[in-house]
């Protein structure tokens, strides 16, 4: 390909890996776990799509751009999926999600069931 | 003698390496077991990624199945199984073992310094057999994938010895763990209808893709990066998707544990059928040249696979496409085999101790 | 610190290596000594691919000897390399290793499984999956008064 369509790829891939590490940041710093499903799901979502367009740019056209699509395709079938089913499971065994400086009460349990036990959900 | 390429590989090994270490450390320190299950699931992945630096695709291919897939089901499975309060360990109690692991550790380094540099292309590991296999395989057995040609054929008999242990871990976890036992039913499913339609529309769609993608790593075995091991592998976790999905009482109707006890013998059977058949036809055990009868082998068109060699062979073609079928019966149906055993059993009382 | 680098993939196998015998030796409950079982085996896998890196090399899947894949791949390194230590003009990863760790891997895991359903059969018998209550229960078995259950 082209050498500017090859910079714009490897720009692509860069600004991906970037995001990686924003991704990996807000997992670390979030304070709940819901907030920090939401940040894995971004680095799985957001940075593989676009490292696997700017890989795509950077090889040659043919049977290894399709492949890549179909990658694609099924990493935006499966991340959002497994985001869902992790939220669910959090959901299900009492985590409760932080909003503004207090903590919802679920009452299904009394309230506070063991893990609503603190910030490090 | 240094190839001409500027080595961005060792710049991605360190990195890996340097990754896989802080997730082993991880997995040492980490207080809870479900989180060293999972971190032992990213080790696996991460494990993956450094194998296919080293230009390894079916071992990279194996570990992602295995080890990130199916292992970290059957530790899950334990887990859920074998839930009670971990007793602390203190510090003292781990002197002895972390001398002990620094002793050997530095041991083995010291030795290992002796060994041939990163991707030495004369250490006497990659110059004699590994070339002699690199250099035979095309006339000998007409496949293009080396891994799979020595799995298959060259060292055969081998993977047959394998193919046994696997079938034993099958009748042994079902020895073990049968859901039919000591009058404990299995736990009934819990997922209500209408919960979980994300994960079941994903599903559905999903898992006829994964059985493909399994057939056709399966056939390709030979060509590409596959074979019998990935294939029955991801056939198995397909299965084990849906049941956990759509509970374990759908898929044992499809998939009954008795039925997967027999493909998982009728996997070795295969494989040994086909040595036994070289032998009838006049060649030793698993020595596919002889797999054709001489008058089936007249009846072959001549230049089918395009190869002017072509009748010699179509006895490995086939004999490897037999035994890699073998595998993938024995392999898929015992990963089931294994699932069903640790997720169809009820966690039960103890019979010492607590509960008398 | 030459030697460090040049050794850099064995000195860090090691100690993975290490560490899944560490977890094994230290550990009380008979779950987290599988997982350091299931640690070590991997770091094992990876011991052999080390050596079996070729500078250069492609993964071991032969191509057909003159198509233009063989001359692409061949293009990119020396060519007196590609002439000593190539096959039929291409450079290719060492295949014996690749093929003892991938049995390696699966039978691996089959006997994680049958370790793991000793130690649900162990949980069962005695309450617990942690070794110094197990040997308690075992020796108050075989040793007390009700002999022979």
């Amino acid at each position: 390909m082209s050498e500017p369509v090859q910079m714009i790829g490897g720009a692509l891939i860069l600004l991906g890996a970037i995001w990686s590490i924003m991704g990996a940041v807000g997992v670390l710093r979030f304070p709940d776990v819901y907030t920090r499903i939401h940040a894995a799901s971004l680095t799985d979502t957001g940075a593989a799509t676009l490292m696997l367009f700017g890989m795509g740019l950077m090889g040659e056209a043919g049977m290894v751009t399709l492949k890549l699509f179909f990658v694609w395709a099924f990493i935006m079938l499966t991340t959002p999926t497994s985001a869902n089913a992790l939220a669910n499971a959090a959901f299900g065994s009492g985590h409760s999600p932080r909003i503004g400086n207090f903590q919802i009460v679920r009452g299904k349990n009394g309230g506070g069931s063991a893990p609503d036990r603190g910030a490090r959900a | 003698m240094t190839p001409a390429v500027p080595d961005v590989s060792f710049v991605l090994n360190v990195s890996l390496l340097v990754m896989l270490l802080a997730v082993a450390v991880a997995i040492a320190v980490t207080r809870s077991l479900l989180a060293a299950i999972l971190l032992l699931s990213v080790y696996s992945f991460l494990g993956a990624a450094w194998l296919m630096v080293m230009d390894a695709a079916d071992v990279a291919f194996t570990e992602a199945v295995v080890g990130a897939g199916v292992s970290t089901l059957v530790l899950l499975g334990a887990l859920l199984l074998t839930r009670g309060e971990t007793i602390k360990t203190d510090w003292k109690q781990q002197i002895g073992p972390l001398a002990l692991v620094l002793a050997v550790g530095g041991l083995l380094i010291y030795a290992a310094a002796g060994l041939p540099g990163y991707g030495d292309p004369a250490s006497p590991a990659n110059s004699y057999v590994g070339r002699a296999y690199l250099q035979a395989t095309y006339n000998d057995i007409g496949a293009p994938n080396v891994v799979t040609a020595v799995l298959a054929s060259y060292r055969g008999f081998d993977t047959l010895g394998e193919t046994t242990v696997i079938f034993a871990a099958c009748i042994g976890v079902a020895l073990m763990l049968d859901p039919g036992s000591s009058g404990a039913p299995a736990q009934a499913s819990r997922i209500r209808p209408g919960q979980h339609i994300v994960l079941k529309v994903i599903s559905k769609l999903l898992i006829p893709l994964i059985i493909l993608f399994a057939f056709y790593v399966q056939f390709h075995g030979d060509l590409g990066a596959g074979g019998g091991f990935q294939a029955g592998v991801t056939l198995a976790v397909a299965v084990i998707l849906h049941a956990l999905v759509f509970g374990l009482d759908e898929t044992t109707r499809a998939f009954p544990p008795h039925l997967m006890r027999a493909i998982s013998s009728g996997g070795v059977m295969v494989y040994s059928a086909v040595g036994v058949v070289c032998i009838l036809n006049g060649g030793g055990f698993l020595d596919y040249d002889f797999l054709f009868t001489p008058q089936l082998e007249a009846a072959i068109p001549p230049g089918l696979l395009g190869d002017p060699d072509s009748k010699h062979h179509w006895g490995q073609h086939f004999g490897i496409l037999l035994i890699e079928l073998g595998v993938l019966l024995t392999v898929s149906s015992t990963m089931v085999s294994i699932f069903f055993g640790f997720a169809g059993r009820a966690p039960r009382a103890a019979s010492v101790g607590q509960g008398g | 610190m030459s030697w460090f680098i040049a050794n850099f993939n064995y000195i860090v196998v090691v100690i993975l290596m290490m560490t899944g015998l560490f977890i094994i030796f230290s550990s009380a409950n008979l779950i987290r000594r599988m997982i350091g079982l299931a640690l070590f085996q991997s770091s094992t896998g990876l011991f052999y691919i080390s050596l079996s890196k070729v500078s250069g090399g492609t993964a071991a899947i032969v191509v057909p000897p003159d198509s233009a894949e063989a001359r692409a791949l061949a293009a990119q390194l020396d060519p007196a390399y590609v002439a000593a230590f190539g096959v039929k003009g291409v450079v290719y990863a060492n295949p014996l290793p690749h093929v003892l760790i991938l049995t390696a891997i699966v039978v691996g895991v089959a006997t994680l499984a049958v370790g793991l359903a000793i130690a649900v059969r162990v949980r069962e018998a005695y309450g617990t999956v942690e070794a110094p209550e197990i040997d308690d229960l075992g020796r108050s078995v075989t040793e007390g008064p009700e002999n022979g259950r």
